[in-house]
Formats: structure tokens, sequence, C-alpha cells
């Protein structure tokens, strides 16, 4: 197997991880109720966890070790979706975007369970019993809060909508796509969007939202290659900056 | 001692959760496999709770040092996936202390998690099932946190996994 289509695989997996969980973390502290606030701030440190485990593979193959990874690489040499590095925003859209995150991750994990590389395999078997959590505490929000108040209903309506671009651009394909399929490796974006469609409509259908019409909707493209928006550097300066005061420190 | 894969899983439950103190990392089931070589060489295999659990990392210290208090010098201490942990490999020993400890330990189920069996825990100190879930997530990884309208207390529970 190429080992390239592998490490690329690898790396959009973590930074996704890796990039989301530093945004998770920015609302500890902020939640709008206490239990939100312990909910994002667990999700953080599992999320921020499970990269560890993909950047931990990545040092396997000869990658640098996880630290250097996370905290010495700059925006465009990420991997992660843009969805993942917008800013918080408001609680209506951190939620939404948590739901349609953590419903493709969940997917990426289950058929990653059953991959030909067995060090991947190992990996997303263990973690998609983490992120089950993940998935039921977006799914019971956004039924609960998708079918409540007219201003609940039209602020989460509105981040669906400015998400969508952003949610489809997780299912950029990459290079090396045909080559992970045809090894087994990986059953490709065009699957995993298949099924996630299908299960964040099971959501929806149960509230007053409505998913916009995806043939109308231009995907926000270019993550997966290194192209971000304005918004990646600030955190990964943020995100770095105690690291990069001394790098050699023990803690 | 006699090096045996007996003893040494024996020394190791003098070693705690440093977060739930009254529970060993044997009757936690992190402990996947114990091999001692030809040439006594310990192998002790761990595998974590979750994998953003930040006392792993910790577990796995000391176990090497538990290890070397006994005089086992020759050791590795190897923490992996192979095995991946689930809530059902926590012992009975392990449900009973945490149920002492005031944690509702996780029900034994067949792995497939859905809200069902998070709803309606059973609360650790009046034994009612009659609580809701207040949330999935607690103030560690591993625990969620839950209301019992009985005794009318927060409890938390060792979140099945």
């Amino acid at each position: 197997m190429n080992e390239l289509a592998i490490k690329d695989l690898l790396y959009k997996l973590a930074d996704d991880q890796l990039i989301l969980g530093h945004r998770n973390s920015e609302w500890t502290g902020f939640g709008p109720i206490l239990e939100e606030d312990i909910a994002f701030s667990s999700m953080a440190q599992d999320k921020i966890g499970h990269s560890l485990a993909f950047y931990t593979l990545l040092q396997e193959l000869g990658e640098a070790d996880p630290d250097t990874v996370a905290f010495t690489r700059n925006a465009n040499q990420f991997h992660n979706s843009q969805l993942v590095e917008l800013p918080n925003g408001e609680y209506d859209f951190s939620l939404i975007r948590h739901f349609l995150y953590d419903n493709a991750e969940i997917i990426r994990f289950e058929m990653l369970s059953q991959s030909s590389y067995e060090p991947i395999a190992k990996v997303a078997t263990k973690l998609k019993g983490e992120v089950k959590y993940h998935v039921l505490h977006a799914n019971t929000w956004i039924k609960n809060l998708g079918s409540s108040t007219e201003e609940a209903i039209l602020r989460l309506q509105s981040s669906l909508n400015e998400a969508i671009p952003y949610a489809l651009g997780m299912f950029e394909p990459s290079q090396y796509e045909q080559e992970l399929i045809e090894a087994g490796v990986y059953a490709g974006e065009e699957a995993v969007k298949a099924e996630w469609l299908k299960r964040i409509q099971a959501v929806i259908e149960k509230t007053d939202l409505k998913l916009p019409d995806l043939a109308t909707v231009e995907p926000k493209l270019g993550g997966r290659y290194g192209e971000h928006t304005e918004h990646l550097q600030p955190l990964l300066d943020e995100m770095a900056e105690v690291f990069k005061i001394d790098p050699t420190a023990e803690w | 001692m006699e090096l045996t894969k007996e003893n040494i899983l024996t020394l190791l439950e003098e070693v705690k959760d440093p977060e739930i103190p009254v529970l060993s990392l044997v009757d936690l089931g992190v402990i996947t496999g114990v091999d001692i070589s030809d040439e006594d060489h310990v192998t002790v295999n761990m595998t974590p709770t979750f994998a953003g659990c930040p006392a792993m990392d910790y577990m796995k210290k000391d176990v090497e040092r538990t290890l070397e208090k006994h005089g086992i010098t020759n050791h590795t201490v190897i923490m992996s996936f192979d095995q991946p942990w689930d809530s059902n490999k926590l012992s009975e020993k392990g449900r009973r202390h945490l149920k002492e400890f005031g944690l509702a330990p996780p029900p034994k189920y067949d792995l497939i998690l859905d809200l069902d069996i998070l709803e309606h825990v059973k609360c650790p100190y009046c034994d009612s099932e009659n609580t809701d879930l207040r949330t999935p997530f607690g103030p560690t990884l591993c625990r969620s946190m839950h209301y019992c309208n009985d005794c009318r207390q927060m409890f938390e529970q060792f979140k099945p996994l």
C-alpha cells in the first residue's frame, strides 16, 4: 500500500479532531448552561485524545512526534476540513457544526474499523464507541431545540444554512481516494457522505428544521489540500503559544 | 516471589485508578495481558479506558513503579489498542467498589449503546430506577451525570462504553 495515501488519510482524520477539539475547548467556562459547558469541554478532551491516537500512528510511519506535528505546522500544512476551523459563533452554530461533524465522524470510524490497514482499524474500533456519546449528545439537542421555540428554530435553521457548504467540504476526496478504496483501507468520501445524509435527515425530519437543497449548495472545498479560511492561523497561533515559549519543556 | 502471571496480577491489585482510588487497574479491566519470558522478562499489556483520559500515562508509570518496588526491574509496560477496553471488562468486585464509592457501575450490555440504557440508571445511593440522565458527560471522560427523583440527589455513573 502506498504509504503517502495512508499518511494523507491519517492527517485529515487527526487534524479534523485536533482543530474541532480546540474549538470545543473554547466553550470551557462559557457554556450556556453548566451541563453544556461540561459537555463541550469533555468532547474537547476526547477529540484531542483521538487526534493523538492518529498522530501516534503517523509517528510510527516516520512522521515527527505528535507535539511537533500538532504545534509547529502552519495553516497551509493542515488537512482539516474548513468546517472545523470556523469560529464557534453562538451556541446554535456550535451545536449545528457538532451535529454535522460528529454524524460524519462516527461513520468514518465505523467504516475504518473494517479497514484492511490494521493499525487504523484498531484505533477506529476503539474510538467509535466514544464518539457515539458525541452523536447522542448532538442528536438529542437538535431534536429538542429544533422543535422548541420560534427563536431556537430560526437560529438553528440559519446556522444550518450557513454551515452546510462547509459540511459538504468534509467529503472532499483525497488525491488517493481510488487507491484507498481499492485496497480496502477506506470506503471513501462518497460512501461516507451518502450514509451521513441518511442519518442527519432522519434527525432533521423529527424537527421543524429543513435541510437546504444540497443540489444548490456549493461545497467549500480546499481544506484537505491545505487551503483554509482566515480563521485557522489565529487558532494555531493561540494553540501553540505556550508550546512555542519553550518547545523542550517537560510537563 | 515466584514470577507467575497470577502473582504479577496480585501485585497489580495495588495499583488504583488515580481518580477512583477504590478501583484497581485489574478490576477496571485495563490490564489486558501479562507475559513472562523464559529469561524472566515481564511484559504487561495495558489499554486505555477512554483514549483522551489524562490518567492513563500516570497509570502506566504507576504499574512500572509497582513492579520495581517488588524487585521486578526486567519489565516492559505497553499501552495499546490491541484489545480495546469496554465497560463489560469491569470485574464484579470492581462494580461493587464503584457503588460503595458512590458511582453507579455501568450496566452489562450488548455493546450497542443507545439512550435507553443511559436514561434510567440505578441510583447508587437508594437503588431507585426513577432517575433521569442530566448529561452524558461529567467531571471525567468516563462519567455521566444523573438525578434521582426518589432520594433527590445528583449522582454520577461510570458510563457504559
